[in-house]
């Protein structure tokens, strides 16, 4: 039974990052407008690709709720819920 | 999740590191898929699509061996960039192993799903992409035909047009009198309009002071209209003067011979006179039946398939998205959510459901920018503003947040270039 449900976990994992690899979540491509794909392209907006998740998050939510002074960010955080923020989070830390 | 990516993924993890083709692939050949048009929806999307799938075939066919980007074009025309800043090659996009041809489509077989090029060839497609873009409306304003543009520039698609426009107001003499006519909603770049008056001001204000600049405007209200307007009497007062449809700003015809622009209440003799006319989706939108009526393409929200015509994606400009305004990040955002939706179709899949994502900065003046922002979802069949989020800069705010906007705005260009082109 232990090894039945380790076994779960594992594919369940093994299916989560298939699907992490394979698909954006709702509205990560559109990010890379502004914040930069590649590495070579020199801009203040910072690259989101390999970020932390948890500081990709917390941007995110301060930007929402007010919290941080943003000058586009302010605007385009209201769109989005706390799942399609760790989303997008968790998508971006995985990029290279 | 679909019953196809969960036997997907079943799949997958039986055969641990093997290559598993998706199911639609398994019984065939590569998909083939065909964008036509190669401006920031087209080749976002072809890109897009390699990115995502690297066994897609895409086609991309485009005529132009070099693409000159409308965004900052009117900085070329203020005199403050050259148009060399604004053109980019398809070396990068073929190196992803997309298959740029150099030509024009001239017809779509939808039934038979394959697009006829201007060269003979004949292109099959599981899937097409259509992002051609505006196409200019000859003859719907009374005396505006190619001919005249020659004389009275649109220079609304970038190139030899926005040149002309610059050498029109580097030859005239102090003390000039500049139109811009403006049209009716939609069009592209909803802001463009203002932000060219803006820099013509700027020209203006800084070489030929005694000059006058007058918008003629076919509608009363206007993208980021308050934020403009505030900056125009602190900026150019007594120079840039804008006229509403209310007061008989609507052009309804021209004299290219003599810059004549005749409204309801009058006529304006212009020294230089920028016509931006009336618009409608790119021709092969019209010729493939994606059109509408409107001369646009109305689009399902989640993939951006026609709702005319199945099997045909339209992207861009050319497309009816809702509350998404017409312009290149709008456009970019589309191409990648479009491309994530046809590879999942190709993969008998059942696309998600996006949300897109849209920001345009506009300059009043070299060091002084603003912006519109959006986030959109499907709802009720169309490509909705997410409530509570997006707007405008802020009404109120120091000279500091204006030029740190100026500055966002050039490196959004070159991120989303180098993204596109790059």
């Amino acid at each position: 039974m232990l090894r039945l449900t380790v076994t779960a976990i594992g594919l369940a994992s093994i299916a989560v990052a298939v699907v992490a690899a394979a698909e954006p979540p709702a509205g990560a491509v559109s990010c890379s407008g502004c914040h930069p794909s590649s590495a070579r392209v020199t801009s203040p907006v910072v690259r989101l690709n390999g970020l932390d998740r948890a500081a990709i998050v917390k941007a995110m939510q301060d930007f929402r709720s007010g919290q941080r002074t943003g000058t586009v960010m302010d605007r385009i955080a209201k769109g989005f819920t706390d799942e399609e923020i760790q989303a997008i989070a968790a998508w971006y830390a995985t990029q290279r | 999740m679909t019953t196809s990516r969960r036997e997907f993924l079943k799949l997958g993890v039986a055969a641990t590191a093997a290559m598993v083709p998706l199911p639609a692939f398994a019984q065939g050949a590569a998909s083939r898929v065909v964008v036509v048009g190669g401006g920031f929806a087209g080749a976002s999307c072809a890109r897009a699509l390699r990115h995502t799938d690297g066994r897609i075939a895409v086609t991309l066919v485009e005529p132009n061996a070099t693409f000159t980007a409308c965004p900052f074009s009117n900085a070329v025309i203020g005199g403050l960039r050259e148009l060399s800043a604004q053109q980019f090659t398809y070396e990068r996009v073929a190196a992803d192993g997309i298959t740029v041809t150099r030509a024009t489509a001239t017809a779509v077989d939808a039934a038979t799903r394959s697009v006829t090029l201007d060269n003979g060839t004949r292109l099959p497609y599981d899937r097409l992409v259509l992002a051609p873009g505006i196409d200019l409306r000859w003859g719907a304003l009374p005396g505006y035909d190619e001919a005249a543009a020659a004389q009275m520039p649109h220079a609304w698609k970038a190139g030899e047009q926005t040149l002309l426009l610059r050498r029109q107001l580097e030859a005239m003499d102090d003390g000039g009198l500049v139109v811009i006519a403006a049209p009716a909603n939609p069009f592209r770049c909803p802001p463009g309009p203002y932000e060219r008056a803006s820099l013509i001001a700027h020209y203006l204000k800084t070489k030929k002071p005694k000059s006058k600049l007058i918008v003629l405007d076919a509608k009363d209200a206007f993208s980021k209209q308050r934020l403009f307007q505030s900056a125009w009497s602190e900026l150019y007062p007594g120079l840039l003067e804008w006229v509403p449809l209310s007061k008989g700003g609507k052009v309804i015809s021209v004299d290219p011979a003599t810059r004549t622009l005749v409204t309801d209440f009058g006529r304006h003799q212009a020294k230089v006179a920028n016509v931006i006319p009336p618009q409608k989706a790119g021709h092969i939108a019209e010729v493939a039946g994606v059109a509408d009526r409107t001369g646009w393409c109305p689009i399902d929200p989640v993939t951006f398939e026609s709702k005319l015509q199945a099997g045909i994606h339209v992207i861009g400009d050319a497309a009816i998205a809702g509350a998404m305004p017409k312009s290149a990040f709008a456009a970019n955002s589309q191409a990648k959510t479009c491309a994530a939706a046809v590879a999942a179709l190709l993969a008998g899949a059942a696309p998600a459901s996006p949300k897109l994502i849209n920001t345009c900065y506009s300059l009043v003046a070299p060091d002084y920018g603003i912006s519109v922002a959006g986030v959109y979802q499907p709802s009720g069949g169309q490509l909705a503003d997410v409530p509570g989020s997006g707007g405008v800069s802020p009404a109120e705010a120091p000279r500091g947040a204006r030029a740190a906007e100026a500055v966002l705005a050039e490196a959004w260009f070159r991120t989303i270039t180098a993204e596109v082109f790059g």
